[in-house]
């Protein structure tokens, strides 16, 4: 496991250093470094199964890399699990939204277990004000995926991971998620995600994944 | 309101809303024990000398019913893993949503025994340790059951393979379970046994949470 070098500058923000993960039997990449600093943006892109998902769920916690570290202002992330949780929010595939419960008590729920937040005033920013009441078995595709957004400003964490965010939103959505990442990261918020689409987000920086195919030599990455 | 008990209202809202479990696991134990008198026939001192038996093993039974759906709906719609990510422990997480459990199911069990019991002609003076023993008995097999359903989560016809898991670790909850009702139906004294449910629960309550959130963790990866 590399250590961090002594010459290298206290990086504020999250980084990897020498990142490898592997699913299953199968090594998905290798030796992958990157930072992510306060007011950033990472943009991850790559082929399917060039290890987009993996590398988010990597940066979340939920699942250990099979090799190097994980820092966020320069101490590993494994030294206070529970803190790191804390500070990021990550949006995956799957909405995590219950059939029975309305917009307004799915929002309140996530927010109240992250310890309180501004339900409302997210519903507004996503355009679900007028769904607050409705069950969300009675979502389309892009409401639902709007719903599971709104998770992001219903309660403050200075982390985004978002797992292909912009599947099934309309253009109209889209703009409200540039909206809120472009605040977020005014605020000194940082954001990682994965997407096939064209999305312009000022100085974001891109990961091409495939890249760190773990056949390939190993660059680096000027971030 | 504190995030754990945001979470237990959640999950009871989630089973007063879609209803099945809890009424299942509820008609599975009044339908069952009804089967008895009818398959054994009615004679008094039969039924009178199988009714604790015969209401801990339908227990058992109903309340494995319903831990197949403890996570796996938050697992398939992927509230498991957001709730995997918020700031409080995984464990103290399970810990909430097997007291939610409970009250669907094993709350409701313990107030339908007693009405059963007279069904199976139990003896009088059992009535208060089969009350007690379920009330001790049945978070316990909540707990265990959590161990189970976390395992096997994401395991295919996990249903059956959890019945397998689960069913051997309940067995001590069986045995003192009954041998309370039969003490005191006998004239001698429950307390012992329902010490030892209580004992049990002590050891379930802190230590369960902690191995089913290692089993969550797994399933998550």
């Amino acid at each position: 496991m590399p250590e961090p070098r002594p010459s290298d500058p206290p990086a504020t923000g999250l980084s990897g250093r020498g990142l490898a993960c592997r699913r299953g039997e199968r090594p998905v990449f290798a030796g992958l470094d990157f930072l992510l600093p306060p007011g950033g943006a990472l943009i991850l892109r790559g082929a399917n199964g060039s290890g987009k998902s993996s590398l988010l769920r990597l940066m979340a916690g939920l699942t250990p890399p099979a090799a190097g570290m994980l820092l966020w202002d320069g101490a590993p992330v494994t030294d206070d699990p529970a803190r790191h949780r804390a500070r990021l929010h990550f949006i995956g595939h799957a909405d995590a939204l219950k059939p029975v419960l309305t917009v307004e008590e799915t929002l309140t729920f996530w927010s109240g277990m992250r310890g309180g937040g501004a339900p409302r005033a997210a519903l507004v920013r996503f355009r679900l004000g007028p769904l607050a009441a409705t069950p969300c078995r009675f979502l389309s595709a892009g409401q639902r995926r709007r719903l599971a957004l709104a998770r992001l400003v219903a309660s403050p964490a200075p982390l985004w991971l978002l797992d292909e965010p912009l599947t099934g939103l309309d253009e109209e959505a889209v703009e409200d998620l540039d909206a809120a990442i472009a605040a977020h990261r005014a605020a000194g918020g940082c954001v990682a995600l994965s997407t096939h689409a064209p999305l312009a987000l000022a100085g974001a920086a891109t990961l091409a994944l495939g890249d760190y195919a773990p056949t390939v030599a190993i660059p680096a990455l000027d971030a | 309101m504190s995030a754990l008990r945001r979470l237990v209202l959640r999950d009871l809202r989630l089973a007063l809303r879609q209803g099945g479990d809890a009424a299942t696991v509820a008609a599975f134990f009044v339908l069952t024990v009804i089967l008895f008198p009818l398959g054994v026939g009615p004679e008094p001192a039969l039924l009178q000398r199988i009714a604790p038996g015969v209401l801990w093993v339908t227990a058992l039974l109903a309340s494995l019913l319903s831990l197949e759906r403890l996570f796996l709906a938050d697992y398939e719609d992927g509230s498991l893993e957001a709730l995997a990510l918020m700031p409080m422990p995984l464990e103290a997480q399970v810990a909430a949503k097997c007291f939610a459990h409970w009250l669907v199911t094993g709350l409701p069990l313990t107030l339908l025994a007693p009405l059963l019991a007279l069904l199976l002609h139990l003896d009088a003076a059992a009535y208060p340790a089969l009350v007690a023993g379920m009330a001790l008995g049945t978070p316990t097999l909540s707990l265990i059951g959590a161990i189970g359903a976390a395992l096997t989560l994401g395991a295919r016809r996990g249903g059956v393979l959890l019945s397998l898991l689960v069913l051997p670790l309940y067995v001590p909850v069986l045995i003192f379970g009954v041998a309370a009702c039969e003490a005191a139906a006998q004239g001698f004294a429950a307390r012992p046994h329902l010490l030892l449910l209580a004992a049990l629960l002590v050891l379930a309550a802190p230590l369960a949470p902690f191995a089913a959130a290692a089993g969550l963790r797994l399933a998550l990866e």
